[in-house]
């Protein structure tokens, strides 16, 4: 018997730079849900598949958008780790699919596990035997601590400051709501539906814009849009390569993928960077002839971020100076390479010629890397990117919250229009309330009575 | 000199509003039952404010009734005024209030008490409790007669050490002029109960002939009065008015000017306050914004000039008190009949209570009511009335019936005290209630009737007629359903109206029904086919299609919370022997001793890991046992 009936999910490899990730659901809307975003590639529907199969396919999002590439395991319980059914989705790694593929999960209904739930579910299912106990505990106990150091250092700063001042808000409609409510004969100066509409919707925009800013941001779900431009021969290619690492081979190496389909990320820090036009800088590179001002425009055009390459032991000509010029009102950074041996340029020189930090590289030294990753962070984060986007996408649940609290708002607000009692809406902005408050784990619902008796004058 | 005077199934020392609904639900279940009071003639009394009922109050008022209980019919006998609060907002606040006839109110309860079988009555003063191997056996009264029992209930209120300040002046005393009960809380400290102190107060009682109403805005009760009772079929009454007026700045002046003489800013008084029911000088001094203050005049009956002040109680000096109440508009030549004060009380921290109200580590030992930290005749009615249950149950040998927080405010209010304790008077409010929509007072019945009947404390006939009602209504929405009408001028008229949108595609009853702007009542004429129903049941009908889509998401939050509360705990769990919880929630569920997961949940300072660590034991524990059973 399960403990619980829902359907849970997650990411059953680290994140970050692994190469496959996997997806793991367990529950009994496994199967329903697979079939909802999972296409096989064959003839044969996902139900024909036995048990135990491991099916090759595409994960589609609702706009019939392929996701990626992906294999299915499907294991029907009871014979499984949590005796539940169990759908297993490798995937081609890199975050960007792994969290795309586990929020389109939840969207279909399912909910993100807690730490350690898997193997919870699989002790109260029966799975492991009595001996095991302890170290199920201990494996809660664990998790939940690597996980609450994670989100407490997620929660430093921005994001539980910004959660909290919603939050604030939000009780401050409470409070005169059940005021009005609970004494009613008071002089209590009463909230009227039109205000806290006005006030909803700011709420409730302040909240859109904290998920937008996680969805549209540019960053995790899609990475910033990156462009490496430079003359042919200054080693765009070996820098992609090196920046790209491992998962250069994992994201290009499978079977039915080509280049132009599946973009590549590298990873700055945990900030993904979605380079622009991979191809174009492999095919490019050891094809003597002039830089294309036209491409490089278009490439600098789509981009958020740049990475002007410059050759260090050839002197600035006229190429490198339009490179500068075209990147003139771009975020970016200029990195000069080959600075191994003859430098002809110097850093003061290009600095004086360009608003961008600068620094000095050397790829097949693997020279300044570190320095050139620290600087991409820094331009990033500092920049209008801002960083408290990134505290907060990074963590799915959150985003999920907010989500929830937002659609509690915007029912809220279709009650207003439709002018329903007040103790009804109050269940909707509590709700929106109760939702901020599990971001950071304060869901008291005495703060409201607190509130309450803090703010008016009432009783006899 | 000790002898024994009485052997009793269950005694109930107290007679104040929990002790009445323990006395009367014990007996009723048929139990050889003894009621001890202090005195005779304060049985149900009301030492505080003259009405009954109000936001949440009113509330557990009804849900009372349904279980069984008397408070509801008390109060529709004696009311002299009655009104629905709230009913500018939606059905699940609504709430029912009335002015009571202070002596009235006490009279028929203590004749409906006196005619009770199984019931006696006695004026004693229980000075200690007999415990023996962590059983209750009986009580010793200031005599030295000892009554000998199963069960014993206390419901003592404010009685335990109270003292009574006014100004610098304090003595020991009950409410109202009362003696005290000095002994008891000796008695219950000596057997491991740990008692805490708090603190209350009352406002003055002047003489309707030394005030000008009419420089006051009259408060009419309302012309169709709705029974607390769900017996009670219809009421007309003869109803007083009550009376609003103001502080002013000069009022203010004269607070401030003596807030020195005032106990509770001396620091004479240590008790904690309840928040909601701050004295006139508290109000002044932390809302010092504020240029007026209401306050209510209440009478106190129909046979009596005694008025009530709602709004200024207050410790302060008697000459200032005078002073204080001459400054408002329509009181310049009041006379006081009887002094505000502010009153000091032992009463037992609930944390030692099960959900059951009995008493952890002494057996058949049960508390209700202001000794338990709570505050007004309506939280303590209705714990009166589950303590008279359970001890009921309890001698029966049956489980004990614990509310839910999805079924009443009596479960919320008890659930609340037991988990999470309480640091002042605890007072229900309707914010209190998560699942405040369903817990409707229009639908208490509902909710508890079959248990009432369950429990034995329902009739035959009252539970007829409330099934016969409970098919109207299910009858009624199925027939609405599938009433069709058709868009025609008239209809269109009334959408215009109501400014709703029309349109030339037709219309269900039902669907119709869900616009808020529209009544059942106004769309009569194109129903023509409507059977005649009681009041009651049309409004069931109409709330339950009007907020059907809140309902059910409510209803939907109640399944979730459902199945935590439905994973019991068993109460042989030791967590000491947990490996994996943290040290403060081992603590925190040692004392608590919640009865489910969902219980446990809701402790402060039990995280969701500690929960999965519990699940993870209670399955071992289970398996062990089973697998012991298998042997």
């Amino acid at each position: 018997m399960n403990y619980l009936e829902d359907t849970i999910v997650a990411i059953s490899t680290p994140v970050g730079f692994s190469g496959i990730g996997i997806v793991r659901m367990s529950g009994e809307n496994s199967v329903e849900i697979t079939k909802e975003i999972f296409k096989t590639k064959t003839k044969k529907d996902f139900d024909d598949y036995d048990n135990r199969s491991i099916i090759y396919g595409h994960i589609i999002d609702g706009s019939g958008e392929v996701i990626d590439e992906v294999l299915v395991s499907k294991m029907l319980g009871p014979n499984t780790y949590t005796k539940e059914d169990v759908i297993e989705i490798n995937c081609h790694g890199g975050m960007i699919s792994v969290r795309k593929i586990l929020e389109l999960i939840v969207e279909k209904g399912a909910r993100i596990a807690e730490p350690g739930e898997f193997t919870k579910r699989a002790f109260l299912n029966g799975r492991l035997d009595l001996s095991q106990a302890e170290a199920v505990i201990d494996v809660i106990n664990a998790k939940t601590e690597k996980s609450l150091q994670m989100s407490v250092k997620q929660l430093e700063g921005s994001l539980s400051y910004k959660v909290k001042t919603i939050r604030n808000q939000l009780i401050e409609i409470l409070a005169y709501i059940e005021a009005g409510i609970d004494y009613p004969e008071y002089d209590i100066e009463e909230m009227s539906y039109e205000i806290i509409r006005e006030k909803t919707n700011l709420i409730k925009e302040s909240i859109d814009k904290m998920i937008l800013s996680s969805e549209s941001g540019k960053i995790i779900r899609e990475g910033i849009k990156t462009a490496i431009v430079g003359k042919p021969n200054v080693g765009k290619s070996s820098l992609l390569n090196m920046l790209l690492g491992e998962e250069r081979a994992i994201v290009t190496e499978i079977e039915g993928t080509t280049r132009d389909t599946i973009e590549e990320y590298i990873s700055i820090k945990g900030i993904p960077l979605k380079i622009i036009d991979t191809a174009g800088i492999r095919e490019t590179e050891n094809i003597i002839e002039k830089i294309g001002i036209t491409k490089t425009k278009e490439i600098l055009a789509q981009s958020d971020f740049a990475i002007l390459l410059l050759d260090g032991q050839r002197p600035l000509d006229a190429e490198d100076e339009m490179l500068l010029e075209l990147a003139k009102d771009k975020k970016g950074i200029v990195a000069i390479n080959k600075v191994e041996k003859n430098v002809i340029i110097s850093k003061k020189e290009v600095e004086e010629k360009s608003h961008m930090e600068v620094v000095e590289i050397s790829v097949i030294e693997e020279l300044g890397i570190d320095n050139l990753r620290n600087k991409i962070y820094e331009n990033i984060t500092k920049s209008q990117i801002d960083s408290e986007s990134y505290d907060m996408v990074s963590n799915i649940r959150h985003i999920n919250l907010l989500k929830e609290a937002s659609k509690s708002l915007e029912e809220g607000l279709e009650g207003i229009k439709a002018n329903i009692p007040v103790e009804m809406l109050s269940v909707d902005i509590k709700n929106a309330w109760d939702k901020m408050g599990r971001i950071t784990g304060e869901t008291v619902a005495d703060d409201i009575v607190d509130e309450i008796f803090s703010k008016f004058c009432i009783g006899k | 000199m000790n002898y024994i005077a009485g052997d009793y199934e269950i005694i109930v020392v107290g007679g104040g509003h929990a002790g009445c609904e323990s006395a009367l639900s014990a007996a009723r279940l048929g139990h050889k039952t003894l009621l001890l009071t202090l005195n005779l003639d304060s049985v149900a009394l009301m030492p505080c404010n003259p009405s009954i009922g109000g936001t949440g109050k009113g509330h557990l008022v009804r849900e009372i009734d349904a279980l069984g209980g008397e408070m509801g019919k008390n109060i529709d006998k004696t009311m002299i005024q009655c009104r629905m609060l709230n009913t500018a907002k939606g059905p699940a606040v609504h709430s029912l209030r009335a002015q009571a006839d202070k002596l009235m109110y006490q009279k028929e309860m203590k004749m409906t008490l006196e005619k009770q079988d199984n019931l006696h009555i006695k004026q004693h003063e229980v000075v200690s409790l007999q415990v023996e191997d962590g059983k209750v056996t009986g009580v010793v009264v200031k005599t030295g007669a000892i009554f000998k029992s199963k069960i014993v209930v206390l419901t003592t209120g404010t009685y335990l050490k109270s003292r009574i300040v006014i100004g610098n002046t304090s003595y020991d005393g009950g409410p109202n002029g009362l003696f005290g009960a000095n002994e008891l809380s000796d008695s219950l400290f000596e057997n491991g109960v740990k008692l805490l102190r708090f603190k209350t107060g009352t406002p003055a009682r002047v003489d309707k002939r030394s005030v000008d109403f009419s420089k006051m805005i009259i408060q009419e009760g309302d012309k169709n009065i709705v029974p607390f009772s769900f017996e009670t079929d219809e009421l007309e009454i003869d109803q007083i008015p009550c009376y609003l007026t103001y502080t002013n700045e000069e009022t203010h002046q004269v607070i401030k000017d003596n807030l020195h003489l005032s106990p509770l800013f001396s620091g004479d008084i240590q008790g904690v306050g309840p928040r909601y029911c701050p004295s006139i000088e508290d109000k002044v001094v932390r809302f010092s914004d504020k240029p007026k203050h209401q306050i209510f005049v209440e009478p106190e009956g129909r046979d009596t000039y005694e008025l009530y002040v709602q709004g200024m109680s207050s410790s302060l000096p008697e000459e200032v008190q005078l002073k204080m109440l001459r400054t408002v508009e329509g009181m310049e030549n009041v006379e006081i009949m009887r002094l505000a004060y502010a009153i000091e009380y032992d009463n037992i921290d609930p944390l030692q209570l099960k959900p059951s109200l009995e008493f952890k580590t002494i057996e058949n030992l049960f508390f209700a009511g202001q000794i338990n930290g709570t505050s007004g005749y309506e939280e303590a009615a209705a714990q009166g009335l589950m303590a008279g249950i359970n001890a009921s149950r309890k001698l029966k040998g049956s489980e004990p019936l614990i509310l839910d927080r999805s079924q009443a405010y009596i479960g919320v209010l008890i659930d609340d005290i037991v988990t999470k304790g309480t640091l002042e008077p605890y007072r229900m409010m309707t914010s209190r209630a998560e699942y405040r929509l369903i817990l409707r007072q229009d639908n208490a019945d509902i909710r508890l009737t079959d248990i009432g009947r369950k429990i034995g404390l329902i009739g035959e006939e009252r539970y007829l007629k409330f099934t016969t009602k409970v098919k109207m209504i299910e009858n009624e929405i199925e027939r609405i359903k599938k009433v069709s009408i058709k868009p025609n001028s008239d209809l269109e008229a009334l959408f215009a109206a109501k400014s709703s949108t029309f349109s030339n595609k037709g219309f269900t009853l039902y669907e119709l029904l869900k616009r808020p702007e529209m009544s059942y009542f106004e769309l009569e004429k194109f129903d023509p086919d409507r059977p005649e129903l009681p009041k009651n049941v049309i409004e069931q009908v109409e709330i339950q299609i009007k907020y059907e889509g809140y309902i059910k998401k409510q209803m939907n939050q109640v399944e979730q919370f459902k199945k935590l509360e439905k994973k019991k705990i068993p109460e042989s769990i030791d967590y000491e022997k947990i490996n994996g919880l943290r040290l403060e929630a081992r603590q925190k569920l040692s004392k608590i001793q919640p009865i489910s997961i969902g219980h446990a949940s809701r402790i402060s300072g039990v995280s969701p890991a500690d929960i999965s660590v519990l699940l993870v034991y209670m399955e071992n524990f289970r398996r062990k046992e089973s697998s012991k059973a298998n042997e």
